[in-house]
């Protein structure tokens, strides 16, 4: 019972995530193929917008994963496939996207919203900071020393 | 002066509001080409019309501004677009045909059955040509400038709107230019 459970959970646990990539598709070269596989998890699918062309089951996206590990194989760098593709389809399908001055506002947009935040909570929190009791007057003084007299003396 | 910063969050709310009302009638298929501004590659293809000339990417340049249809016969918007094409074929609109993924006895006997509103029309079987100017599926109308430039691209059927609204003025102005 034991080992039975431990050959399911090594088999759970090998199985990673599939993707759409069918084995037609895939190189024989297992270096290449783990680029190509790699480089089309970076790449939109612009049919269905939200996943990659290595999730994505469109033809079109099949296509993209075909022509990119044939770019590969015709020994481009990880930069020229993915600019192949970016040269036909536009930044927009960069899931990873570059830093340029058009994408500044992506990159940092969510620090600045935190800074702007930030000083604007310090600035409430300050100014919100408790009064300072003000100090006693000479004859509230007189009086708790003559009370705590009287308590010493009790 | 501190009321006027209690007001910051307010006025940062509504804009934010404002932008997400436009964004709600923007469509995000909707994607400017990558090819705006330039001309379109260097490609040539079979034709569909048997003994006819297929397309390349040297009918484009011929000093008229011109439509590039991108088509299907397997494809559904394209059969609501198709009598939009041949009425602009009628008023004399040049406009020519890609055949996208399928074998070209498929969008010939589309041609034949639905009418032919195509100047020249190439058959790209594979796909690829379609690939190599940024077509993500059809149909997808491009509008080419007098010098063989891409100027505007549209995806989805076209519409009778969408030629009054949009198009139809951006051909008459492209038209004009030198």
């Amino acid at each position: 019972m034991r080992r039975l459970l431990a050959l399911a959970l090594t088999f759970a646990l090998l199985a990673g995530p599939a993707g759409a990539v069918n084995p037609d598709e895939q190189l024989s070269d297992p270096v290449l193929e783990a680029r190509a596989h790699k480089l089309s998890q970076e790449l939109r699918c612009v049919v269905c917008q939200n996943q990659s062309i290595d999730d994505s089951d469109a033809t079109l996206a099949r296509d993209l994963r075909i022509i990119l590990r044939e770019r590969i194989s015709a020994g481009d760098t990880d930069k020229q496939a993915i600019d192949f593709i970016v040269a036909r389809y536009g930044s927009f399908v960069q899931l990873d996207p570059p830093m340029r001055l058009d994408t500044l506002a992506l990159w940092f947009g969510p620090l600045a919203v935190l800074l702007v935040g930030g000083i604007g909570a310090v600035i409430y929190m300050r100014g919100r900071s408790p009064a300072q009791a003000a100090a006693l007057t000479a004859e509230e003084e007189a009086e708790l020393a003559s009370m705590l007299k009287s308590d010493e003396a009790r | 002066m501190k009321r006027i910063l209690f007001l910051f969050p307010v006025v940062g709310f509504v804009v934010l509001l404002g932008v997400f009302f436009l964004g709600l009638d923007r469509d995000p298929r909707a994607l400017p080409s990558a090819f705006i501004g330039k001309p379109l590659p260097a490609f040539t293809t079979a034709p569909v019309r048997p003994g006819d000339l297929g397309l390349s990417n040297s009918d484009f340049d011929r000093g008229e501004p011109v439509l590039l249809n991108v088509f299907a016969s397997w494809c559904g918007p394209c059969r609501v677009e198709h009598p939009v094409l041949m009425r602009l074929r009628q008023q004399g609109v040049p406009i020519h045909g890609l055949d996208w993924k399928e074998a070209a006895p498929a969008g010939l006997k589309w041609l034949t059955d639905n009418g032919d509103p195509y100047i020249r029309v190439g058959n790209d079987e594979s796909g690829r040509t379609g690939i190599e100017f940024g077509v993500a599926g059809v149909p997808e109308t491009f509008v080419i400038d007098k010098h063989g430039k891409v100027r505007y691209r549209h995806v989805g059927a076209l519409t009778p709107d969408d030629w009054e609204q949009k198009i139809g003025p951006l051909m008459e102005q492209l038209r004009k230019e030198s």
